[in-house]
């Protein structure tokens, strides 16, 4: 029998805004196949992903190129409602169940089964009773077929986060026609053994004809469940293999493994090295850090004074969690100190006092004051901190606003980071992406930090921008001789710029290494203890 | 060819205009464009109902002088993203307790003004301080929690002012020799206490230069406010308060000093409000106090997250513009007294518009 | 484990017990004999009841506490206003009324709906500033349009000038004329059981609701409208929905409160109604995300005690009936402001609750760790 494979992506390219972040993709899924799909962040999975679910912001952002075919047939899904039609399920890594329902009300959610009634038949359907022995009937059987043990009664709100997990695959096996189902890291929030259920389960399905896409860090499991094995990287696949034909090493190595360019001479004759002359300028003892999506768990470290120490690891690992715990974004407990000064954790007043900076990675949720001026955005904080950019009236009762100073400071940041600008008033909302970084950094900057925590400074900007930034920082480090911390989800930025690089997993540095350690190396660390 | 290199440049110059145009009408906002040429309406059609110009400007320059203090009460609560204070009741309320002990503890004359505002101030600084601490707890319900935060306190107020032991006889009521009366009289003292200072009359055009003064003075020291550090810090709280949390500054610190101004302001706006009137109103008068202030800033062209003395300017004069033109012309001409209802309507339909704008924070 | 329990008992229903204890102190010092109380009681349940029931959908919905039930009140006003000129009296004016209103407060209800919708977290304040809004547009038809372009055939309710309506309408023709049907006495307390069954259906209704699939949307949307959405519910329509359905309600529900009264306040019956319902409601200890039929009927019953014994007793106590009445709007504004509080501070409460957690299992991790 010469069927046609269940799914088939046939040179499937997408750009936004001129970035291609996937390049000719062409893969198969054939009927009660399990796919294994692994790669970096930004590697181009969740894009993939995406598009195949429809997803708004595709087409938001002028569509995809190329062919995607389920059954033989051209396929284009505008929105998720038509990929649902299509048999496509999607379990997300955020939850979207309904906390104050129960398992059955949301696995039964918007498809519930009705009784008609007279007052619906005249008023429509949405009148009709809810059926609720079948909507129990109907779960409990989803339930079954996942073989795990789930109250169907209780609420989502009071539910262990693995129940939540196998509430919402339920949920998707419950849907007529279900052929393919993705599955985005869904172990992550799993203990063992409910992780191995999950993966059992899985098996099952595919048993019964239902094709898998499996996302996950956690490469053993993608060994032990999946038929084929993609891997990719910076948009490419770049090996497609059957699973029983490899080993997690390898695999590791083809996510992270490619040649390296840009790393100067200068970066590899690391400063660390000598390291007897070189003074400890902070030290982070059992930090844990409550950022939701990011928690730190436990994280020692050493900071060395003059250096720019990396920080890399998967997302959702805790490296974003790191500064901010430290800069008392969120909530943190631990140790940390400066100069062999304890800083108090939780009060970002005390942690600006002693001198460490922090470019936040949520550059227009924290870092920019968007309706407000460049002047503003770059001299507030030295302002509120140091006093500076004021006129002292009054025996200094009466600190002015010194607008000159403003000017002259906000003038002289535009031109050392050539800020694309129409002038120093101009609303920072108004400006591009990398621009608006810009204006972050010259935001530290200004605050003559002797520790500066630059939270992913090249996210969301063109190519370009990323080198004026990571120059910017290189040379801010060179001739000011500042400690900068790095926090990047990209390991060759980190590779280029970077002394030392310390690699997140699981909420702990599962490891520090020089910057011109082998990518593959980092690779392992990243791994080796993801949750 | 010139002919339709000219006409492409005329069309060009006909679009860009439009454009202008439009952006123009999008920046300064519809319903206040509508206000305005309204008002201008107004002031337009006033002579051929036999109103006199100057008359009607006087009328309006005067109850401007009355309320704007009690709109610019609006900006310190809005600059820091404590959004519309419709907690305004509680600073009328000092106001009152400062203009009664004034008038229970013996001045006379303007002397009760500027006791009045003495007085006033420790209890604006004291209920500030409750309120700004109670909003600190709540914050993003502020708007709805401000408003019956303010009922309770008027309502409260309402027996104290039956229970409280006055006994001024021209405050009390005659009969039971307790509790204080409705609507108190301030003939003897400071009625006109600002208004008649220095007023300048040229015919029908009359300038209660006093009270417009007095509002100067306080505008310009909220204006000085936001230009020190502590104010530049307000602004940033209430344009982005992560950020501003992420740059040390103590966010609820500034929030409750914003309150406590706010407070204050209302208690002195208040007070300036009666001098104009010539009357105390207390019980149930200052619950109607705070929405035409909100609306009058909304109007002036501040959001629920940004404003400026200018706002407070143009939204005063504007909306008290509507409320003293409107009852003189409108009557004359259809002879029915609809200025009530219109008030109602677009002071309202201001605050609605308002909250329902997206342009809360840009993201 | 029996302590936490008591007090958790009485911090979930602090407002009902504080109401208990106030009326306990009030009833006896008013002087008030129990069968008087209990008449009236019975009364105010009649004529409340159903107001208050209206508000419960809009909060299964999400969308708090309705203050824009005003609105429907407004319409089940202009349905009363024209029956009484058509002269249509008793129970088929009455349901004439209602017929009247419905499409009114269809409009009304919808409009608020999609403002709502614009202006979401912010329901509460704009539902009440919209009260006035329609406030000021219902006095121009009232006031102005009246007589002039909507014909007015009987001067008795115009005003004098020609146009608009007079300030009171008298219902007297309609009074209590579902009160009175199938109504019975127990000693001098008059039951007006027609009335009831109308409030036993409304309640039915809501159950039954509840049960509907759109009431199952309605709680969904209420939760979580990110996560309704995703699963293909309307979210804006469905919250419109519950406000047209509360707004529709509590047009009815004024209907029937007017008719125990006797005569319509043109301009002020609708002004302080729907603080009042909501105040009842949250005395019977609801909140602003949870509401049942319990609170309803335990809720009006506090709180009209309260308004009955309050002015008496203020008398006996104070020698001034005027502190009674102060002193009940006040509890009103309070009780009213306390819900709103405690809302939003269990929502804070909730969110850092979650990283309290954490803290705690890391500070236990660490110290396992060193010991």
């Amino acid at each position: 029998m010469a069927e046609s494979p269940l799914l088939e992506f046939k040179n499937v390219s997408k750009s936004f805004y001129g970035n291609n972040v996937l390049n000719g993709i062409s893969f198969t899924l054939n009927h009660g196949e399990i796919l294994g799909l692994v790669g970096e962040n930004g590697a181009g999975k969740s894009t993939l992903m995406r598009i195949l679910f429809g997803m708004n912001v595709i087409k938001e952002t002028g569509g995809y190129e190329g062919e995607i075919l389920v059954d033989g047939n051209l396929v284009k899904f505008d929105n998720p409602s038509e990929a649902l039609k299509a048999g496509i399920g999607m379990v997300h890594q955020e939850f979207s169940l309904i906390p104050g329902f129960t398992a059955v009300e949301n696995i039964v959610l918007n498809r519930e089964p009705q009784r008609k009634s007279i007052i619906s038949e005249v008023f429509g359907p949405r009148l009709n009773t809810l059926d609720r022995k079948k909507m129990d009937e109907i779960s409990q059987k989803s339930i079954g077929t996942l073989g795990v043990n789930i109250n169907k009664d209780m609420l989502i709100s009071n539910m262990p986060v693995g129940h939540k997990q196998f509430t919402e695959i339920a949920r998707e096996l419950t849907k007529k026609n279900i052929k393919i189902l993705i599955l985005d890291e869904p172990t992550a929030v799993l203990t063992e053994k409910e992780a191995d259920t999950l993966l059992k389960s899985i098996k099952e399905m595919a048993k019964r004809g239902i094709s898998v896409i499996f996302i996950t860090h956690r490469l053993q499991e993608i060994l032990s469940v999946c038929d084929k094995v993609l891997v990719m990287r910076d948009g490419v696949i770049v090996r497609e293999t059957p699973a029983d034909k490899t080993t997690v090493r390898e695999i590791t190595k083809w996510m992270v493994g490619r040649e390296i360019s840009g790393i100067s001479a200068e970066n590899n004759e690391s400063k660390i090295q000598n390291k007897k002359e070189i003074k400890k300028i902070m030290s982070v003892q059992n930090l844990w850090v409550d950022m939701p999506g990011e928690t730190v768990r436990d994280v020692t470290l050493d900071i060395f004074e003059g250096e720019i120490l990396g920080i890399g690891g998967l997302a959702g690992q805790g490296k974003l969690g790191i500064p901010n715990g430290i800069m008392g974004l969120y909530e943190a407990g631990g140790k940390v100190f400066l100069n062999e000064k304890e800083i108090s954790l939780n009060n970002p007043r005390l942690c600006l006092d002693s001198r460490l900076a922090f470019v936040s990675e949520d550059r227009r949720g924290v870092g920019l004051l968007l309706d407000e001026s460049l002047e503003w955005n770059i001299t507030f904080p030295a302002m509120q901190i140091q006093n500076k950019y004021l006129k002292m009236l009054l025996g200094g009762f009466i600190k002015w606003r010194d607008e000159e100073a403003i000017k002259e400071v906000t003038e002289k940041y535009i031109k050392e980071l050539s800020i694309k600008c129409t002038g120093s008033q101009q609303k920072a909302k108004e400006l591009s992406g990398g621009n608006q970084q810009k204006v972050c950094l010259a935001k530290a900057f200004a605050l003559e930090p002797k520790v500066l925590f630059v939270s992913e400074p090249t996210r969301g900007i063109d190519v370009g921008a990323k080198k004026l930034v990571l120059d910017a920082l290189k040379k801010f480090n060179k001739e000011s001789g500042v400690t900068v911390i790095m926090i990047s989800s990209e390991l060759e930025e980190l590779r280029a710029v970077c002394d030392r690089i310390a690699i997140v997993s699981g909420g702990k540095i599962s490891g520090v290494l020089p910057a011109y350690t082998d990518s593959e190396e980092f690779g392992h660390l990243m791994v080796s203890n993801v949750v | 060819m010139g002919k339709t290199i000219i006409k492409t440049d005329l069309i060009d110059d006909n679009n860009s205009f439009m454009g202008t145009v439009k952006s123009a009408v999008k920046s300064f906002g519809l319903p206040r464009l509508i206000i305005s040429l309204f008002l201008l309406l107004m002031f337009i059609l006033a002579p051929f109902v036999g109103a006199n110009f100057f008359t009607q400007l006087s009328n309006t320059l005067n109850r401007f002088s009355w309320n704007a203090v009690l709109v610019l009460a609006m900006v310190p609560m809005i600059h820091s993203g404590c959004g519309l204070n419709f907690g305004l009741p509680l600073g009328i309320i000092a106001g009152l307790l400062g203009a009664t002990l004034s008038i229970e503890l013996g001045f006379t004359g303007a002397t009760t003004f500027w006791m009045a505002i003495l007085l006033a101030t420790p209890f604006a600084v004291l209920f500030g301080t409750l309120y700004g601490f109670l909003l600190n707890k709540i914050k993003g319900g502020e708007m709805m929690i401000a408003t019956y935060v303010g009922f309770s306190a008027v309502s409260l107020m309402c027996m104290m002012w039956l229970l409280l032991p006055y006994h001024s006889p021209n405050m009390v009521w005659g009969y039971a020799g307790t509790g204080l009366r409705t609507t108190i009289s301030l003939d003897g003292y400071f009625n006109q206490a600002l208004s008649g200072f220095l007023r300048i009359n040229i015919g029908h055009l009359s300038i209660p230069t006093g009270a417009l003064l007095f509002f100067g003075i306080l505008a310009l020291g909220i204006w000085a406010f936001l230009h020190t550090k502590t104010g530049t810090a307000m602004t940033a709280v209430g344009s982005n308060a992560k950020f501003a949390r992420a740059c040390g500054v103590n966010i609820d610190r500034v929030r409750a000093l914003s309150v406590i101004m706010s407070t204050w302001l209302g208690a002195v706006g208040i007070l300036v409000y009666e001098q104009g009137f010539g009357f105390i109103q207390l019980y149930n008068a200052p619950f109607n106090m705070a929405l035409p202030a909100v609306s009058a800033i909304l109007i002036g062209g501040a959001t629920v997250n940004k404003a400026s003395i200018t706002n407070v300017i143009i939204g005063t004069f504007l909306f008290q513009g509507i409320v003293t033109m409107t009852p003189t012309v409108i009557n004359s001409m259809i002879h029915m007294d609809m200025s009530e209802v219109i008030r109602v309507i677009v002071s309202n339909g201001m605050i609605i518009y308002a909250l329902t704008r997206k342009s809360e924070v840009s993201k | 484990m029996k302590k936490n329990t008591i007090v958790s008992f009485i911090s979930n229903n602090l407002v009902p017990l504080m109401f208990v204890l106030i009326c306990s102190v009030a009833i006896p010092l008013s002087g008030f004999s129990f069968s008087y109380l209990l008449a009236e009681i019975v009364t105010r349940i009649a004529r409340n009841s159903f107001l208050i029931l209206s508000l419960l959908i809009p909060i299964m919905a999400g969308m708090g506490l309705n203050f824009g039930m005003t609105l429907g009140a407004m319409a089940g006003e202009i349905g009363l206003i024209l029956v009484s000129d058509w002269q249509i009296w008793g129970i088929p004016g009455m349901i004439l009324a209602m017929i009247i209103s419905v499409p009114i407060s269809i409009l009304l209800g919808t409009i608020s709906g999609k403002i709502m919708n614009l202006a979401k977290g912010r329901e509460m304040i704009t539902g009440y500033i919209m009260n006035y809004f329609i406030n000021g547009i219902y006095q121009l038809i009232v006031l102005y349009a009246m007589g002039v372009v909507i014909p007015i055939v009987h001067s008795s309710i115009l005003l004098p000038r020609g146009y608009g309506i007079r300030n009171t309408v008298s219902l007297l023709a309609m009074r209590q004329s579902l009160d009175n049907l199938l109504a019975i006495r127990i000693g001098t307390v008059k039951i007006p059981l027609f009335t009831f069954i109308v409030i036993a259906l409304l309640c039915l209704f809501i159950l039954w609701f509840r049960k509907t699939k759109l009431g199952q949307d309605m709680r969904a949307v209420g939760q979580d409208m990110e996560v309704a959405r995703a699963s293909g519910i309307n979210v804006e329509k469905t919250r419109i929905i519950s406000i047209v359905i509360s707004t529709v309600l509590a047009g009815f529900g004024m209907i029937i409160y007017l008719q125990n009264m006797g005569n319509l306040s043109t301009y002020t019956a609708h002004s302080q109604i729907g603080m009042f319902c909501i105040a009842a409601l949250l005395v019977g200890g609801a909140s602003v995300d949870k509401a049942t039929i319990g609170n309803v009927f335990l809720g009006v019953t506090l709180f009209h005690i309260l308004f009955i014994v309050a002015p008496s007793a203020g008398t006996k106590l104070m020698g001034n009936s005027m502190i009674g009445e102060y002193f009940r709007v006040f509890v009103s504004y309070a009780v009213i402001t306390f819900a709103l509080i405690m809302y939003e501070t269990k929502k804070r409460k909730a969110l850092r609750e979650v990283g309290r957690s954490l803290g705690l299992s890391q500070t236990r991790l660490s110290q396992s760790k060193q010991a």
